[in-house]
């Protein structure tokens, strides 16, 4: 057993935080560090900065442009983005639909979309979830007819994370509801700007507009955006929800916040208070193992694909810590964090919005039944 | 011992529900909250009507006379509605101040101009502020609907003041309004004298008692909407209500629900008591167990609607938010058990 990083792996870390701290804009930075929403723009300059150095492609193979980094060199990486105030990566182009493009997508589809989620050149929305289809995803309703050369697409999808910005969508959609229905789906790409396709906005209860409602209306997809085989696409979403789960844990992220709790905590005088010092020495205790547990996690994952039902239990721990953290930020500030033109800080708000960590990407009640299940075999 | 309440206590319930019911639905309210002040001058002409803002005034000064239990009964159903009219601050603090610490004059003109709803006075803890030659200096910052008021007092060095700062109003995440006050050699016209300190703990714990009522409301709504959202939306071709982690979650909900209705009513009983220590020991224990529950009800909620839940369309989001803030209000959860810990510990 050994817990250090070697001697390579240590320089790395000081070429991406040498490169980061001269290349971060700080009015990001000032953004991020204070939970404030970033821009389109914002988003896209610092994918972009990335790309210029040959980082475009975070968590890619070689072979499809990416630095093809070790799960090792991606985790420090990610922690050295987080701790300095980067942008969080835009997932949804870069970590779920690539994957699934190198892996399952034609030559041609790689060709023509690998390069421009790298470049930043198209933004990307996850159209998987729908009203009625949320933790049972395979119950979707959302129906594509094959029509000559093209799918007919009706139906709705909603809580799509940034689709106002989206160029493109990936969709699951149902092309078989006579089969059984995880065998009946469908993985389609879908142009947003295609004429019968409505994004409306959904304000969530901190009031920003992060998600949305999609509707499609005769939706007129070319056969040749369907990635791999027609009734397969559960397979291909499994396979991403795997990638969604690697750095599920979090952990650059939760440091930092961390490093800002004990900072506001502190100005505030609330670390004198023996109560609150004891809750802030509790959630950096449960961190501390966490990040021992994710490090086991990436290094018994080493050559496969991505973890399996461990990611689970990452993804509890990551999110209950972020969730924990956002609520003692809060709580040093007290109600004075609840004041909305507060954009400075946003604390209460940043505890609001923080409650969708629980929820989405597999809610944590939808974990602990993989754990059941799949670990324990309960 | 007698958990029961009494009929006429029962009629002001029902008077108060079937308002908010009718005339304060949750469009109203939004509708409400998005106007630059953020609460109504007409719904506080209604509430007048209703003769509530009466409550915690005695006859002779043209009010009901009633007290924190009633007070609690209307508390609940404001709660459940989520109310940003100044009540808390207006109609039950103001006066249970001025009745104990005001002088007979003040009393005899403001008291039945509370009751009619034609006067808002909010009552401000004086300590943080200076008193040098008649002159009130310092900032408080986000009073609760600080800018509401047409009448400022202020206890301090126990005696009662009435001053008018300058204030600077804003809106809260939960819907309510705060303001930032500012003194800055404010004339200060002494109102009242001895004792002021005893009463404006008294009145604070008053309204401690009453916000924990509202807190209780609150939760009664949260939980049954979220019972209902389970035994309604569908996954796995099944109600969610069916799956026993849910089950247990709602289950812990209303263990938490029980044992807050149970402190809030003992907050009701004791916060008047004239034992200090015994008082405030209650007063504690019961912010303790409401702020406890208010967390897990608020977070779980949410967690339970799903993405439905992280909506501003739906009222659980806003009752989250409520809740959240409750807990943060008149000393969190934190500091109240810190202090029952220490009065108990000299009892
Ligand atoms: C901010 C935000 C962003 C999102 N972004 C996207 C996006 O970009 N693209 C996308 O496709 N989707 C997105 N989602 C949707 C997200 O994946 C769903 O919200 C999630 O899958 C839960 O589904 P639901 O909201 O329908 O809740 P439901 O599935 O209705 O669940 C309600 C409650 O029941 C519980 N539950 C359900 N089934 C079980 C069970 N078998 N056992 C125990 N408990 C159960 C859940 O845990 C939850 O507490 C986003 C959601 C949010 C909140």
């Amino acid at each position: 057993m050994d817990l250090n990083f070697t001697a390579e792996e240590n320089a790395f870390r000081e070429e991406v935080r040498a490169f980061v701290r001269a290349k971060l804009p700080e009015g990001i930075r000032q953004k991020v560090m204070s939970s404030q929403h970033l821009s389109k723009d914002e988003h896209v300059l610092w994918q972009r900065t990335l790309h210029e150095k040959g980082w475009g492609g975070v968590g890619w193979p070689k072979e499809f442009g990416g630095p093809g980094w070790t799960p090792s060199q991606l985790y420090i990486f990610e922690e050295e983005c987080a701790a300095w105030g980067a942008p969080r990566l835009i997932s949804f182009g870069l970590k779920m639909i690539a994957p699934v493009l190198m892996a399952f997508g034609s030559p041609a589809q790689q060709q023509r979309y690998l390069p421009r989620i790298m470049a930043a050149e198209e933004w990307w929305c996850q159209g998987y979830s729908e009203p009625g289809s949320g933790s049972d995803l395979a119950s979707l309703k959302t129906r594509a007819v094959r029509d000559g050369s093209h799918y007919i697409v009706n139906g709705q999808k909603t809580w799509n994370t940034l689709g106002q910005y989206a160029d493109w969508i990936f969709c699951l959609v149902r092309t078989d509801p006579e089969a059984k229905p995880q065998r009946g789906i469908s993985f389609l790409l879908i142009d947003m700007k295609t004429p019968g396709i409505t994004v409306r906005p959904i304000i969530t209860l901190d009031g920003a507009h992060e998600v949305n409602e999609i509707w499609f209306e005769d939706v007129k997809v070319p056969v040749e955006n369907l990635v791999g085989e027609e009734n397969k696409g559960w397979t291909y979403a499994k396979f991403l929800l795997g990638h969604e789960r690697t750095n599920i844990a979090g952990i650059g992220i939760a440091k930092r916040e961390m490093t800002r709790l004990k900072r506001v905590a502190g100005a505030a005088g609330k670390l004198d208070d023996p109560l609150f010092a004891a809750r802030v020495a509790q959630v950096e205790i449960d961190l501390m193992a966490l990040e021992i547990t994710n490090l086991r996690v990436l290094s018994a994952e080493g050559s496969k694909k991505g973890p399996g039902p461990e990611a689970s239990i990452l993804k509890i721990k990551g999110t209950e810590i972020q969730q924990s953290i956002a609520e003692l930020l809060m709580q040093a500030s007290g109600m004075a964090s609840f004041q909305i033109a507060d954009t400075a800080n946003r604390l209460g708000a940043n505890y609001c919005n923080q409650r969708k960590l629980s929820i989405f990407g597999g809610s944590n009640e939808i974990q602990k039944n993989i754990i059941a299940q799949m670990i324990l075999g309960l | 011992m007698d958990f029961d309440f009494n009929e006429e206590q029962r009629a002001l319930e029902d008077t108060v529900r079937r308002f908010v019911a009718k005339d304060y639905g949750f469009d109203t309210r939004n509708a409400i909250r998005a106007t630059p002040a953020g609460w109504s001058r007409n719904v506080w002409s209604a509430l007048a009507d209703l003769g509530v803002l009466a409550l915690n005034i005695d006859e002779e000064h043209g009010g009901l006379g009633y007290g924190p239990q009633e007070t609690g009964l209307v508390m609940n159903a404001f709660g459940a509605g989520l109310l940003v009219e100044p009540y808390l601050s207006g109609a039950v603090i103001a006066p249970a101040l001025i009745r104990r610490a005001a002088s007979a004059d003040f009393q005899a003109e403001w008291l039945p101009k509370i009751a009619a709803g034609d006067a808002i006075v909010i009552s401000l803890d004086g300590k943080r502020l200076t008193l040098t030659n008649g002159k009130l200096s310092g900032t408080l910052r986000a009073v609760p609907h600080g800018a509401a008021a047409d009448l400022w007092l202020v206890a301090k060095d126990d005696a009662l003041y009435s001053a008018t700062p300058q204030f600077n109003d804003y809106p809260l995440l939960d819907g309510q309004h705060a303001a930032d006050l500012v003194f800055d050699n404010t004339p200060a016209k002494k109102v009242g004298a001895g004792e002021t300190a005893t009463a404006f703990d008294i009145a604070h714990g008053i309204g401690l008692a009453a916000l924990c009522a509202e807190a209780v409301g609150i939760m009664d709504a949260t939980v049954a909407a979220t019972t209902e959202y389970l035994k309604t939306r569908q996954q796995f071709g099944q109600p969610i209500g069916r799956f026993q982690a849910l089950q247990h979650r709602m289950a812990d909900m209303l263990l938490h629900l029980e044992q807050a209705r149970s402190m809030s009513w003992l907050a009701a009983m004791r916060c008047t008591d004239t034992n200090v220590a015994e008082r405030q020991r209650v007063l504690s224990a019961a912010k303790v167990v409401i702020g406890n529950a208010c967390r897990f009800i608020a977070q779980n909620a949410v967690q339970l609607h799903g993405g439905m839940g992280m909506t501003d369309e739906l009222i659980v989001s806003h009752w989250f938010k409520r809740l959240t803030a409750i807990e943060m209000s008149f000393g969190d959860t934190d500091s109240h058990l810190q202090r029952f810990a220490k009065l108990s510990r000299a009892a």
